[in-house]
């Protein structure tokens, strides 16, 4: 009798839904675009191809003013939360228990627990008293928002980079008459910068894509992208919507490659 | 001997360092002084977990002693930064930023220290020249051997002229051959340099070939300072004798002190003169240490009569293991020559004579 | 002079409080747009509903009282919910089968990436991560041109014949089903390879030297080493799935709701916030449970957090 001979490397079956499961993570998104050139008004039939939809929602205003607005969030918000993020993370790693670290891991961590809907109905509860009281109804609460949510995001990376560091760095920075300051400036700062790199992109694209928070607390006329295309979802849907999700597209995954190269640089 | 007139460069006094609090409370140093002086090479040696490397910390500033005084030339540091300390170290991992060239590690400290460029770019052409890596000044420091980082971090830390260089066991992670080669280097920059040396380390060879003197230590005490010489030849206690080199102890009874020196009736009966640990009057029982090569073979008569157990080739030499008469290990040390053997085999009866200054009687 | 040892004392002082700085800015931030509302909502739950939404502030159990049971506006008795009973169970029943489906196409997903030779397996995880980071809503829309009645499936159903008419999935459970699964299949995948990268494969040899079929390596060895895993990646698509807003509200189309779904309602037209804030305060602790149970795992596993 032949030998039995397996390779567990070439498991068949699981090969097969493997192959079947990458296939079906890319096909909704493939038609998705596919159909962003549709030279038909309603997204339903196929009707040739054509790049009017594209040119439509560039001259859609609505469209530009939320993406100008997502932009801007992102960018505020990604930018705060990367700060309180390190300084979070420079205050929780590389010490010994201290009365408060657990608290502290606890609240960091906090977004991430809750669900969406609850921390939005939360703040749409909070923030309506807010803007009665001060009457203030600004971009402020959107970019609070989105800051605290991010705040999670942007201190893995550099929580995992802090403790990959070597502790005797900066003993050598001290003994070589480097004050913490300096200590901090020219050693930890240096090695510390992969991590809140990779910390800030994971931010930006976090709050990028929210689209629950933002809903609920967002004030009239303050959509964002994805806040726009829920709405625009409801209606009959026209290409357009397919185009500016293909340009949403193709704008994460140019962030999600550099954030992959970039991490892959600091392995 | 003449002291010195000058401060010591590192005066310990009375250091406690006591690791966590309560049940758990852990003395890594208990009551430990010691002075080390100006422009010496200064080991510490013991096993892990002695304190010695707890000791270089307190010294260097990365720890606060729980009592006690450091004082470097008369100053006491105990409660400065290590910032504030003109005292740098070599780590055992080197801790070279990996994000740096070789120059800008070796210019680190000058840099902190506000020098000008230009003195800074001096200095550290000097150092590379000191521990001849010239070539390598640009590169960094992920792109260089192991051998040639132990040679940076050395520079790096001699750059801003500190009062003391702390060594913490730079030499372990080196394999052999380059080991031997670092230990002549490191004897080199110490005497080039002129600057007082403390060198950390667990292998007694290294602190042998290396130091003007010695603190032995263990169990966070410190048990005996002297010249290499002093202690090998004359170890005060029988963990000192035992830590380094190979030994043998023998019970013995005081007959009587005859000029400093104690005249000592080993169990056979035999008396032998005996020099005394310093600071310790013997009265009654005692014990003796007696190197392996100081004491000879012989086929008949000698202090000490047995039976040979084992004989064991070593190139050099030939190790001999006695069983004594009275039931005690001995070993004999018998250099070897290429015309004939030893000239014993296991189950020989056999002498060993114990050479005119071989003995010491040991504290304990 | 200060002792060495009160100096080392004071500056451990100084750094704790210098670690309660530098952390506060992130502390302060999170109360502020999360702790501190969640409190309100926890406060809210036990107040009137107002006359047009808001609260009025007298206490009341009445919000809590109607998560599970409503009153009978004529005899004034108690008796369930039937509606929020069918909502919490289809959320439940949504969430597990989205947590199996997931697992069913992510368990041999993971397994095939942690197979591959070491240089290649980073960019099978780079093609999983790349939906992950894309826009949810995208992802659920994209879901949305699949199914939908002149989609690509009714469209080649079609086309084989299988049916002449297209058939509606969308706006059923089916389609939310679909959407969930899709949208945290890369959440199902992640920690699942994180737990199998590290197996040593020759284990899986030894099993199939030591007589052991396909079945009984995957019962045996496999799925106890990648234990750890798998819960990670039940709960992290659990989780999600539970309280999910945007797939149910784009693949179920108002009707198919889930506890998202019904929460926002009663702080839109129902406007019923005090009932919302109950409803919330039950879908986060029913999360907090299921994370504590999480956690008491894995620390007795001594396994890693996915």
């Amino acid at each position: 009798m032949a030998e039995r001979y397996f390779d567990v490397r070439r498991q068949t079956g699981f090969t097969t839904v493997a192959m079947i499961c990458f296939f079906l993570l890319y096909l909704p998104i493939a038609t998705l675009v596919v159909y962003a050139f549709n030279d038909n008004d309603s997204v339903a039939i196929w009707k040739g191809f054509s790049l009017r939809w594209f040119y439509s929602a560039w001259h859609n205003g609505q469209v530009i003013d939320a993406s100008i607005r997502s932009f801007q969030i992102a960018t505020v918000a990604a930018i705060l939360a990367t700060i309180a993020a390190t300084m979070a993370a420079l205050a929780t790693t590389r010490t010994k228990p201290y009365r408060g670290l657990t608290v502290k891991y606890a609240f960091i961590n906090q977004p991430l627990m809750v669900p969406e809907i609850v921390t939005a109905v939360a703040l749409l509860v909070f923030f309506s008293r807010v803007k009665v009281w001060t009457g203030y109804s600004g971009l402020g609460y959107l970019i609070a928002a989105h800051t605290a949510f991010c705040i999670p995001f942007a201190y893995l990376p550099i929580r995992a980079r802090l403790e990959g560091m070597d502790l005797s760095l900066e003993t050598a920075a001290a003994d070589l008459y480097a004050n913490r300051w300096n200590a901090f400036r020219y050693v930890t700062l240096p090695l510390l910068w992969p991590g809140i790199l990779a910390g800030l992109m994971l931010a930006f694209v976090i709050s990028l894509d929210d689209v629950v928070i933002t809903e609920f607390v967002k004030s009239g006329g303050q959509d964002t992208l994805p806040t726009y295309m829920l709405g625009q979802l409801r209606r009959i849907v026209t290409p357009e919507i397919n185009a500016i999700s293909t340009v949403f597209l193709l704008l994460s995954i140019a962030i999600v490659t550099i954030f992959f190269f970039v991490s892959r640089k600091r392995a | 001997m003449l002291e010195k007139p000058d401060l010591p460069a590192i005066d310990v006094k009375g250091v406690m360092k006591v690791f966590g609090t309560g049940d758990s409370a852990f003395a890594a140093l208990n009551d430990v002084s010691v002075s080390i002086r100006e422009n010496e090479f200064f080991t510490l040696l013991g096993p892990s977990g002695c304190g010695k490397t707890t000791l270089l910390r307190l010294i260097a500033g990365f720890d606060y002693p729980t009592s006690g005084e450091i004082r470097l030339h008369g100053e006491d540091i105990a409660t400065l930064p290590p910032y504030k300390r003109p005292v740098n170290t070599v780590f055992q991992s080197y801790a070279l930023f990996p994000h740096m060239t070789v120059g800008q590690n070796i210019g680190f400290g000058l840099q902190m220290l506000g020098r000008s460029k230009a003195e800074i770019e001096a200095r550290v052409d000097e150092m590379l020249r000191l521990v001849r890596m010239e070539a390598l000044k640009n590169r960094r420091t992920s792109q260089i051997s192991g051998g040639q980082q132990q040679r940076v971090a050395l520079a790096r830390a001699l750059a801003p002229q500190p009062k003391v260089l702390l060594l913490d066991e730079p030499l372990s992670a080196l394999d052999y051959k380059l080991r031997k080669e670092m230990q002549i280097e490191l004897k080199r920059l110490q005497t080039e340099t002129g600057i007082t040396f403390i060198f950390v380390t667990h292998d007694q060879e290294e602190a042998l070939t290396m130091s003007d003197r010695i603190a032995v230590m263990s169990a966070g005490k410190i048990l005996q300072v002297g010249s290499p010489w002093d202690i090998y030849d004359r170890p005060a206690e029988r963990f000192v004798a035992d830590f380094i080199g190979e030994t043998n102890f023998l019970p013995a009874t005081l007959v009587a002190m005859e000029g400093g020196k104690a005249k000592m009736r080993l169990r056979s009966g035999v008396e032998i003169a005996a020099t005394v640990a310093e600071g310790f009057a013997p009265g009654g029982e005692a014990t003796i240490v007696v190197r392996p090569e100081h004491a000879k073979a012989v086929k008949t008569g000698g202090d000490l009569k047995g039976q040979v157990e084992n004989v064991v080739y070593f190139g050099t030499d030939t190790h001999i293991h006695v069983r004594l008469d009275d039931g005690e290990r001995f070993m004999v040390r018998q250099q070897n020559s290429r015309s004939q053997s030893c000239g014993f085999e296991a189950g020989d009866a056999i002498g060993v004579q114990i050479g005119a200054d071989a003995a010491q009687v040991l504290r304990d | 002079m200060a002792s060495a040892a009160e100096v080392a004392e004071s500056r451990e002082r100084e750094d704790v409080r210098r670690r309660w700085l530098l952390s506060a800015p992130a502390l302060l931030i999170i109360f502020l747009a999360g702790t501190g509302p969640l409190l309100i909502v926890l406060v809210y739950s036990f107040l009137t509903p107002g006359d047009y939404g808001d609260v009025k502030w007298q206490f009341s159990t009445d919000a809590w009282v109607g998560v599970l049971f409503e009153r009978d506006i004529f005899d004034d008795t108690l008796s369930l919910a039937s509606a929020h009973m069918a909502i919490f169970w289809r959320s439940a029943l949504l969430s597990l089968a989205t947590t199996i489906l997931t697992l069913i196409f992510g368990f041999p997903t993971a397994y095939f990436i942690a197979t591959r030779p070491e240089s290649r397996r980073e960019v099978w995880l780079f093609l999983i991560t790349i939906p992950f980071w894309t826009n949810l809503l995208i992802r659920t829309f994209a879901m949305k041109e699949v199914l939908r009645n002149e989609g690509l499936v009714n469209s080649l159903l079609q086309f084989l014949r299988i049916t002449d008419q297209p058939i509606q999935f969308m706006f059923t459970d089916f389609a939310v089903l679909m959407g969930m699964t899709y949208v945290y299949l890369p959440l199902m995948v992640l920690p699942l390879y994180a737990s199998m990268e590290k197996i040593d494969f020759r284990l899986v040899e030894a099993g199939y030297d030591l007589y052991a079929t396909r079945f009984q390596v995957l019962r045996r060895i496999l799925l106890p080493l990648v234990k750890p895993g798998v819960i990670a990646g039940s709960i992290l698509v659990f989780i999600p799935s539970l309280g999910a807003y945007v797939t149910p509200r784009v693949m179920g189309g108002g009707t198919n709701l889930m506890i998202g779904n019904l929460i926002e309602l009663q702080f839109g037209q129902g406007r019923n916030w005090p009932l919302g804030a109950s409803l919330s305060i039950t879908l986060m602790a029913i999360v907090m449970v299921a994370l504590l149970v999480y956690v008491r795992y894995a620390g007795r596993e001594g396994g890693q957090h996915g």
